[in-house]
């Protein structure tokens, strides 16, 4: 997919894997004052999937997807993230969080390079690459800046060019947009979702909002909170681009919306 | 007629809206004061407590108080004048400025080695970690008998001195910095690809410099300290600044004393400022100081 894009574009990425979680448990701490964060959950991704985790706090998002990066191991259970041509593990993750997590003392070009130049690449070719990246995410012309003259939305493309820069086949982002204004949010929701029609890369996306689910996901899983449990899943069957405001995301949202207060709701009880 | 609301047509493009929004944000550097404002906001209270000084001094000096060693403020400034006019007294400035600089090298190697792998290796960190914090309280000068019968009467028992007096204020800045570093950002470091060493390259001892930096600059003011004790009490080259100081005490020429002791104040303030310089730099750089209050 990717090597059928404009000419500019890096070499191709890792090929998408493919995610098998088998009845993962995972518990924080030990014996009875530790936690459960993960228990007993079950989970495929396919190859190039975009698949949305949806919960209320404590759900043991941020848990599983630091198992799905390897930062981690469960308990129980079996984590697999495989190529699907060799079905060799696959070797890199890129990562989003909430917080940019750019690095305050490197340029917005830097910090795009920095992958790069961890994995040895010379500098006037880790420059380019990471100049195309910058434009790619509307910020060409921004390298020279520090992430702290750039906006919230603006540091959050800077990592997203950074993520990519990693050319891994597999997205994990948590939270990314959470703390953005609306304006910005909707516009980075088309950023990601045009990107990810261009490389077709795997992609899980933690967040609170059932709406942005709905409007960036093929699926949506919702987990249920303390322990964390796969309570359902809902498929997106709509046509991309998407926008938010549409009459079919609206539909879905609120039926996502109803069972996951009703799972909430259990703990007040 | 049925009203059409063509939304989709005239939305403006993604390439617009993020442009649009990004120049909303306004993220335009911020306006610096002209230099030259900045440079008299910063020298006129000197001047003025450099004139409080002088005249307290000469109030003194009518008073008659310690009539036989207290000299006149203008005698001393023609003291330094014809200092400041010496072959001599740049001679003194030379070495003592080489025992400086090699001596400061040493104790930011030492105290940077030392600081980091007391940061990271916890086994070090429970064995050593409060012993350099206590030696961080020790004068310099009871490193004097050690640093004799170590090295004798030479420029090693001086660095010696300095090592032992400034490298655990060194040390220290770079164990608290280390820990202060962000575990987030450790965690996108190892994401990105970096392992080991070059974390610490590319993560643990960028995030810590600020912090790194107020320690090396606490190490000087401790480094100068030592050295100047080291030149009092070991007679290596009484060319130094220090041993003129000596000298012209045992000859009782408390003018040329009162000079050179200007001259030890003037060099440690003048460090001092180039440090304050360099770390608002790097604040700024790294984003810590609100732009508009600087």
């Amino acid at each position: 997919m990717s090597i059928l894009t404009a000419p500019s574009e890096p070499k191709a990425q890792e090929a998408a894997p493919s995610i098998e979680l088998t009845g993962v448990s995972k518990r924080h701490g030990d014996g009875t004052t530790g936690v459960v964060a993960l228990q007993d959950v079950s989970l495929s991704v396919a190859s190039g999937e975009f698949v949305c985790l949806v919960g209320a706090s404590g759900c043991g998002k941020t848990t599983l997807l630091n198992l799905i990066a390897g930062l981690d191991r469960p308990n129980v259970g079996s984590v697999e993230v495989r190529t699907p041509s060799d079905e060799s593990q696959a070797t890199s993750t890129a990562m989003l969080f909430q917080d940019s997590a750019l690095f305050p003392w490197l340029t917005v070009s830097a910090n795009v390079e920095l992958p790069m130049r961890l994995r040895g690449m010379e500098k006037p070719e880790r420059r380019a690459i990471a100049t195309d990246l910058l434009e790619r995410v509307h910020l060409g012309g921004f390298g020279d800046k520090r992430p702290h003259e750039l906006s919230g939305g603006m540091r959050q493309r800077v990592a997203l060019a950074r993520a990519l820069a990693q050319e891994a086949g597999l997205l994990l982002m948590d939270e990314p947009f959470g703390a953005l204004d609306a304006i910005t949010r909707d516009l980075l929701h088309d950023e990601l979702e045009s990107l990810w029609l261009d490389r077709g890369f795997t992609a899980v996306f933690v967040t609170h909002n059932v709406r942005e689910a709905a409007r960036l996901g093929d699926r949506i899983v919702l987990l249920t909170s303390r322990p964390g449990q796969v309570a359902a899943t809902f498929p997106v069957d709509l046509a991309r681009p998407r926008r938010i405001d549409s009459p079919e995301i609206a539909t879905l949202a609120a039926t996502v919306t109803d069972q996951l207060r009703s799972e909430v709701g259990r703990h007040g009880r | 007629m049925a009203v059409d609301l063509p939304v989709t047509a005239t939305a403006p493009s993604l390439d617009e809206a993020m442009a649009g929004l990004d120049a909303l944000d306004g993220i335009d550097g911020p306006a610096h004061d002209r230099l030259a404002r900045r440079m008299w906001r910063a020298t006129w209270p000197k001047l003025v407590a450099l004139g409080l000084i002088l005249f307290v001094w000469q109030v003194a000096v009518w008073a008659h108080w310690k009539p036989y060693i207290l000299q006149t403020p203008a005698a001393v400034g023609r003291e330094l004048w014809t200092l400041l006019g010496s072959s001599l007294f740049w001679q003194a400035c030379w070495v003592t400025a080489q025992q400086a600089v090699v001596g400061y090298l040493l104790v930011i190697l030492v105290g940077g080695i030392v600081g980091t792998a007391v940061a990271r290796i916890p086994v070090l960190r429970a064995g050593i970690g409060s012993l350099i914090t206590g030696m961080q309280t020790m004068p310099s000068v009871l490193w004097y008998p050690l640093a004799i019968m170590c090295f004798g009467n030479s420029s090693a028992a001086i660095v010696l001195m300095m090592i032992l007096g400034a490298a655990p204020a060194v040390a220290n800045g770079f164990i608290s910095g280390i820990d202060q570093v962000p575990p987030s950002l450790l965690r996108v470091g190892r994401i990105l690809g970096a392992r080991g060493l070059s974390l610490e390259r590319h993560v643990v001892l960028p995030a810590a410099f600020p912090s790194i930096l107020g320690g090396t600059k606490q190490g000087w003011a401790f480094a100068w300290h030592a050295l100047m004790a080291g030149e009092f009490l070991i007679l290596v080259n009484p060319l130094s600044l220090g041993g003129r100081v000596v000298n012209s005490v045992t000859q009782g020429d408390w003018a040329v004393v009162v000079a050179l002791m200007i001259v030890i104040v003037v060099v440690g303030i003048v460090v001092d400022m180039a440090f304050s310089s360099v770390d608002r730099a790097v604040r700024r750089r790294y984003g810590l100081i609100d732009p508009s209050s600087s």
